[in-house]
């Protein structure tokens, strides 16, 4: 930037525990968020599932969650909750809502009308057949959802940097490095959270293929189908 | 077929008034159903035929109460289903539908045992239970056990729908249109081995359908509604098709009826007529005085009795011995199993009048003409109550034929077992 | 929610609405930015998209890239071209060039998939028959495709659209201008009217894009189509895009 070289390879070598240590401190937020999310958009899901109508409302209101910037969701509840770890979960946890839900419908939906009157006819109870039927036909799209979620959510733990210093994982790097001109702080902080995302992005799709083998049979046979 | 446990009797199934309704402001809505009463004895196969929003879907889902209904009571073997716990009740119903529904997560074998597995039985007779089944419906079962529903074809997964609706022997079995996704050829096929699959089983069906000829070809018991839910006829397919209960239903029969009716019938139930015959060998002026008006032909046959060929009345010489070389095969030949209705089309297809019915062996028994099946066919209170044959088996077809020893036809309307 | 009247306060008063930092400038080069990205993510992603739903080719490959393009945080794709940009251009290079570069990227996976889908969704016999009755490829394009596939396509745009406008308040960080500014103002200085106001303004162009682009969308879908549509349902109708987007800054 200013001369300095674009990656300072020392600086690297000496620093690899505060990389660290902020890798796992991204993690950890975006983790937080993604799991509570789930929680939460699963049972808003079963709702839904249940009370069709409530399908527009729900994701109305997490729809305009949606587009409110997280720089400003950020920063509005510090006055609340101060600049702790909440500050930082509420936003991020609301901003999967959007993703989970509309995914995780979706997946209730994918599962054939005939399926679950053959279900129904044969006597699974209500209960039963979520659990053996839905379920297992609904993971492939839920488990998109937590691919989404978590991608998404990785890039947006990188803003609560903006709102103060003691949290903000890898985009804490980025700014660090902007405001001192340091071209390899940006650069580690900015690599290290594509990788954290494809990694994630690639850990959730193993997930989906190892938990759908009858996918796999159907492409298989497809493949080999004269 | 289960040596395992004894198998569940058909239970009887009766419908008495049952009513549904949708619309509370009664507009006759389709789909409803009105004041259906009908019972089906054990062991028998119910056909619900008519045309779209006739009711007919929305009964059969009346008796494993998929749907309930608004009045009227539905007796298993004298039990009203209504109070009986609804999942309990389900899962001693067979039920199978159009589309099949086969679970796409779980394997073949898994969709088999999934009854056995609510009714909680143990892996090992869940295993051996789905193979039996497998193996009943015509599918390998080290081939298709471990399979996925999305690699088997239509037709395939009929069958695994089917087996499905066995694996707990439920004493009744519900069937929606369950042939009616898969080609024609297939269908045919699945019809004829669910039909010899029920003589072994003997269970209790209601089956639904919108075709007429499924419905005659399927039902010892034939239930035709109109829109509307209402019931048009209950009876026998030959009842329906013999004496229609009124203009609805002999339009939704069809103007072929006549023709339909013959397909329940078989040659043997007719009476065959003789013709003279003679042996390659017999005098020839002896035997043309045999002829009669009725028929100017002479029947040659073999030492076995099995026809070789027709010589006109003009071609047989006045002295001299018969031989075969003077005869000409001209007929097709049946079985006694054959329907009129295949009869009547080989008599049409080989352009000729008469047709020589032979038993087993090959021996001639008697002759058929197509004035006889006319007759049968006219003859609208000539009802044939019972089908004596057990299954349908194609008839000896074509002609040309062996020589045969000369002899008074003899009739005979005995059973005769299948090769 | 004194927090509301503080931001509704600060948007009315007129100081607030001249001058280099006043709401219409700072609108302007939003918008500017915003629309600008998009359209050349639609230079570039609609007829890539178009071609492999039209031909079937690739598409395994660049639908996989563009979900992998999800994947990628704005933000440090932003953080990555700056050094590279500044170097080259000091005058652009610092806020203007990795904020566009960035929100085109982020634009680009959402046309490209609803592109591809777009056309995959048209019955294929549909397809064949206009073949049959003698048009040739481009027409078919143009004449069956598009049509029946706008929606689906247009659904895309519309995603991206909302994305971007809610993600180029970023571009402040490194010294664009545009909304974002009145965020990244407003914390820094601890003026929570400000910060509030700017939310609302994103928020409210957010939802003012992802509304008239809807509108759009039922525009163009020909009656005949939107007969079959249910409106807030997902993914079984046509209108709403594969999976959801990447939540804006």
């Amino acid at each position: 930037m200013n001369g300095r070289p674009l990656l300072d390879w020392t600086w690297i070598v000496e620093h690899l525990d505060d990389m660290a240590f902020r890798t796992a401190q991204h993690l950890w937020l975006a983790g937080i968020a993604v799991a509570a999310g789930f929680v939460i958009s699963f049972a808003l899901a079963l709702a839904i599932r249940r009370i069709p109508n409530l399908y527009g409302p729900i994701t109305g209101i997490a729809g305009v969650l949606y587009t409110i910037p997280g720089l400003g969701l950020f920063a509005a509840l510090v006055p609340i909750t101060g600049l702790t770890t909440l500050t930082a979960v509420i936003p991020l946890t609301l901003y999967t809502l959007l993703i989970f839900v509309r995914n995780m419908v979706a997946g209730f939906e994918a599962v054939p009308r005939d399926v679950l009157e053959a279900a129904d006819g044969m006597g699974f109870t209500p209960g039963r057949r979520l659990r053996a039927i839905e379920l297992p036909l609904a993971i492939p799209l839920i488990v998109t959802a937590l691919r989404l979620a978590s991608v998404s959510t990785i890039g947006l733990v990188m803003i609560v940097s903006l709102i103060g210093d003691n949290f903000g994982g890898l985009g804490l790097f980025i700014k660090e490095g902007i405001q001192t001109f340091f071209p390899t702080k940006i650069y580690v902080g900015a690599v290290l959270s594509l990788v954290l995302a494809f990694l994630a992005d690639a850990v959730f799709v193993g997930i989906e293929r190892a938990l759908t083998p009858w996918a796999r049979a159907r492409a298989q046979s497809v493949r080999g189908a004269a | 077929m289960s040596q395992s446990s004894e198998r569940a009797r058909g239970a009887t199934v009766a419908l008495e008034h049952v009513t549904k309704q949708y619309d509370t402001r009664a507009r006759g809505t389709p789909g409803a159903v009105n004041d259906l009463s009908l019972e089906v004895p054990s062991g028998k196969i119910c056909v619900l035929v008519g045309p779209s929003g006739c009711g007919k879907t929305t009964s059969l889902k009346m008796v494993n109460r998929l749907i309930e209904a608004t009045s009227g009571r539905i007796l298993l073997d004298g039990v009203d289903t209504a109070t009986r716990d609804v999942t309990e009740l389900r899962r001693g119903i067979g039920y199978v539908i159009q589309q099949v529904g086969l679970f796409p997560h779980q394997t073949i074998g898994e969709n088999v045992a999934v009854v056995p597995q609510l009714l909680g039985w143990p892996a090992s007779r869940r295993g051996e239970r789905a193979e039996e089944l497998l193996e009943l419906v015509g599918l390998d079962p080290a081939r298709y056990r471990d399979r996925y529903p999305s690699q088997l074809s239509g037709g395939e997964r009929q069958r695994v729908g089917v087996a499905r609706a066995l694996a707990a022997d439920p004493p009744v079995m519900l069937m929606d249109e369950p042939f009616g996704a898969v080609d024609p050829i297939v269908r045919d096929r699945l019809q004829n081995e669910f039909l010899r699959l029920q003589e072994e089983l003997a269970k209790t069906i209601l089956f639904v359908t919108h075709d007429i000829d499924e419905a005659i070809k399927m039902g010892d018991l034939v239930a035709v509604m109109k829109v509307g839910g209402y019931l048009a006829q209950f009876g026998p397919p030959s009842e329906i098709l013999a004496a229609p209960a009124d203009d609805f239903v002999a339009r939704f029969v069809g103007a072929d009826r006549g023709l339909k009716r013959l397909s329940l019938s078989r040659v043997g139930s007719l009476a065959l007529r003789s013709t003279p015959t003679a042996q390659p060998g017999d005098d020839a002026a002896a035997a043309r005085r045999t002829i009669t008006n009725d028929l100017p032909y002479l029947l040659l046959i073999d030492a076995d009795r099995r026809p070789v060929g027709w010589i006109d009345r003009e071609d047989v010489p006045t002295s001299g011995v018969l031989t075969e070389d003077m005869s000409t095969p001209m007929s097709p030949l049946f079985n006694r199993r054959a329907t009129l209705k295949d009869a009547l089309s080989l008599l049409l297809d080989s352009d000729v009048q008469t047709g020589i019915v032979v038993d087993r062996r090959g021996a001639m028994l008697g002759i058929v003409t197509a004035d006889m099946i006319a007759e049968e066919m006219r003859s609208g209170e000539h009802v044939v109550a019972t089908d004596p044959f057990p299954a349908e088996e194609a008839p000896l077809g074509g002609p040309g034929f062996a020589p045969g020893l000369a002899d008074e036809a003899a009739v005979e309307a005995v059973v005769e077992a299948g090769p | 929610m004194d927090a509301f009247a503080a931001g509704f306060a600060w948007l009315a008063d007129p100081a607030h609405w001249t001058g280099p930092d006043g709401i219409p400038t700072r609108l302007l080069e939003h918008v500017s930015i915003s629309a600008s990205s998009v359209l050349i993510a639609c230079l570039i992603a609609i007829p890539i998209g178009l071609w492999i739903g039209h031909t079937g080719r690739w598409a395994f490959v660049a639908i996989n890239l563009a979900n992998v393009g999800r994947a990628v945080p704005s933000y440090a794709v932003m953080a990555i071209i700056l050094p590279i940009s500044l170097s080259f251009s000091p005058e652009y290079g610092l806020a203007l060039i990795p904020t566009f570069s960035a929100m085109v990227l982020l634009a680009i996976p959402p046309i490209l998939v609803n592109a591809y889908a777009a056309l995959r969704e048209v019955d294929r016999d549909l397809i064949e028959s206009a073949r049959g009755m003698g048009m040739r490829e481009l027409q078919v394009l143009r004449r069956v495709e598009l049509p029946i596939g706008l929606p689906i396509l247009v659904g895309g745009i519309r995603t991206a659209a909302v994305q971007v406008v809610a993600t180029a308040t970023l571009g402040a960080v490194f010294g664009y201008g545009g909304l974002g500014r009145y965020l990244i103002d407003g914390i820094a200085r601890r003026q929570f009217d400000r910060l509030t106001a700017g939310v609302m303004l994103v928020a409210g162009l957010a939802l003012m894009t992802e509304l008239g682009i809807a509108l759009l969308q039922r525009r163009l879908t020909s009656a005949g189509l939107r007969a079959g549509q249910t409106t807030g349902r997902p993914y079984r109708g046509m209108a709403e895009t594969p999976a959801a987007p990447v939540q804006p800054v």
